[in-house]
């Protein structure tokens, strides 16, 4: 699975928001491979949403480069072929679903991606048969529940057929057995990602190493060690993990 | 939230395509708008009609959808015969009405009712999307239709942030009374609001670039090419060039 190839490449990002002069990602490194399965645990606020918008290009960074399968991303023009290839799940939901039905909505990719309405509309189908969704078809994206609302962002977003997925907090709102159904799919996906999530549980369960953010830099597997085991001693019954 | 309350229907004119509509509409209304007969007007209304029958819209939410029309009706009615000069019909001490105060009462009446039927058979029954995708077709600026596109669902995010912030207020028992407390509620909902849907516009639009948008338009519905498009267009075509030669000509 693993051959190293790398799919996103960050190197030396600094980014801060305009009118502020913190640097939320400072001299900022990292690399996603293919295969790679990453989780990303930490504090609210150290800027995991802001690094999932730079390697989408709608945060545009002081300093450093980003290459994305191989490419150095320069300008807007150079993002546009990479952005339907990498499927960003956003934090909230409500941003992501503009569309009136969920159909409609799910649809709106492989649209955009030159499919034919007729298989926009299969593919739709089948993500969100794939998801366990497929009742929610017809219904109006603003009527439905957070959790619901998730599950069809997702379905939006796995409908483009990425290489490589960037989930913020997937697991935000979801009850147990949604959860449940949602690593059984993540784990049955061949391609890599990249997860936020709170909930030490899941993410343990869908990835393969855990990165942490602190001072908006990226801190690695063996770096975030002590912490994870204070983590896991705090709410108990978790096997912990000596690497 | 606006509705698309018409555009679901199965109807002959709603598997029109949407740029046959467009055109036939504005064909008709223009028509409509400038025929200065009272008869004339009244064949225009039947069209009308007829596109709405056809359309299978139920008229009670036609006429519900007038609604805001028949206000501004009234104000006519109310102001028009009395203030036009004329032959006098009824006179109650100063006041006068007037017959062509009232003609053009009922000549205004029966236009503004006819152009909104006209819209609501043919634009109302598709939906924005189809109606963007329709317009950019007809090689209408793409800065104009993604304005316009962009403009409906901002409006019902709009609509959205402020239903949540007000709901926000009174679940913290926010109960709003005449006094300076109240008023600076508002205000901050209102400055919160207008803050609150520009991020979120951003974030949508960030979200649309993330799925591949490109400044293209693109619709689930598919309209098939049909001679009956033509045929459409044709009758309506022909149906107010003959009342506009007609009224040209004898009256
Ligand atoms: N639009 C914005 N304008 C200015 N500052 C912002 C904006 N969005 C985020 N920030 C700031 O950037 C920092 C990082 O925010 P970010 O959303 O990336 O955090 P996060 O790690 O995703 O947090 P969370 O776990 O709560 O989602 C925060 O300190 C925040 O105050
Ligand atoms: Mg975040």
């Amino acid at each position: 699975m693993t051959d190293n190839s790398s799919v996103i490449r960050l190197e030396d990002i600094s980014y801060s928001y305009p009118g502020s002069n913190t640097n939320v990602l400072d001299h900022l490194n990292l690399e996603i491979n293919k295969g790679d399965r990453i989780g990303m645990m930490a504090p609210n606020g150290s800027g995991k949403t802001t690094l999932l918008h730079t390697i989408m290009g709608l945060c545009k960074p002081e300093s450093g480069t980003i290459e994305v399968f191989g490419k150095l991303l320069k300008n807007e023009k150079d993002f546009i072929p990479v952005r339907s290839k990498i499927g960003l799940l956003f934090q909230d939901s409500d941003d992501q679903l503009f569309c009136p039905t969920v159909l409609d909505d799910v649809a709106f990719g492989p649209l955009n991606l030159g499919f034919s309405p007729q298989d926009a509309i299969d593919t739709a189908r089948n993500t969100l048969e794939r998801l366990g969704i497929q009742i929610l078809e017809g219904h109006v994206t603003h009527r439905l529940s957070g959790g619901q609302k998730r599950l069809v962002a997702l379905a939006a977003v796995l409908a483009m057929e990425p290489e490589v997925l960037l989930l913020d907090e997937p697991t935000a709102g979801l009850d147990h057995k949604v959860k449940e159904k949602l690593i059984h799919i993540l784990n049955s996906l061949d391609i890599s990602y990249f997860v936020i999530s709170h909930e030490f549980d899941f993410a343990k369960a869908v990835t393969d190493k855990i990165y942490s953010m602190e001072d908006g830099k990226i801190l690695r597997d063996d770096e975030i060690h002590i912490h994870r085991h204070e983590h896991v001693h705090k709410h108990g019954r978790h096997p912990h993990n000596h690497k | 939230m606006i509705e698309e309350k018409f555009a679901s229907g199965r109807s002959f004119i709603h598997q029109l395509d949407p740029k046959i509509r467009i055109i036939a509409s504005i064909i008709l209304s223009f028509a409509a708008a400038l025929c200065d007969n009272l008869y004339i007007a009244g064949f225009y209304f039947i069209i009308s009609s007829i596109l709405i029958t056809m359309a299978k819209l139920k008229w009670m939410d036609v006429v519900n959808r007038l609604k805001p029309l028949f206000w501004f009706l009234l104000m006519i009615w109310i102001i028009l015969p009395l203030t036009f000069d004329g032959e006098t019909v009824y006179q109650y001490y100063g006041l006068r009405i007037t017959v062509s105060g009232v003609i053009l009462c009922c000549k205004i009446t029966i236009k503004s009712i006819t152009i909104l039927l006209i819209f609501t058979a043919l634009i109302a029954t598709m939906t924005v999307a189809s109606l963007g995708n329709g317009l950019h077709r007809l090689y209408v600026p793409d800065k104009m239709v993604f304005l316009l596109l962009m403009s409906y669902r901002y409006i019902a995010v709009i609509e959205e942030e402020y239903k949540r912030l007000l709901r926000a207020a009174k679940f913290r028992g926010f109960n709003p009374k005449t006094n300076l407390h109240s008023y600076k509620t508002f205000a901050y909902l209102a400055g919160m609001l207008f803050v609150r849907a520009s991020l979120r516009a951003q974030r949508v639009h960030q979200a649309m670039l993330c799925r591949g948008f490109n400044q293209k338009f693109h619709t689930l519905d598919v309209y098939q090419p049909n001679r009956l498009n033509s045929i459409f267009l044709m009758g309506i075509f022909a149906a107010s060039l003959s009342l506009v030669i007609f009224e040209i000509m004898w009256i």
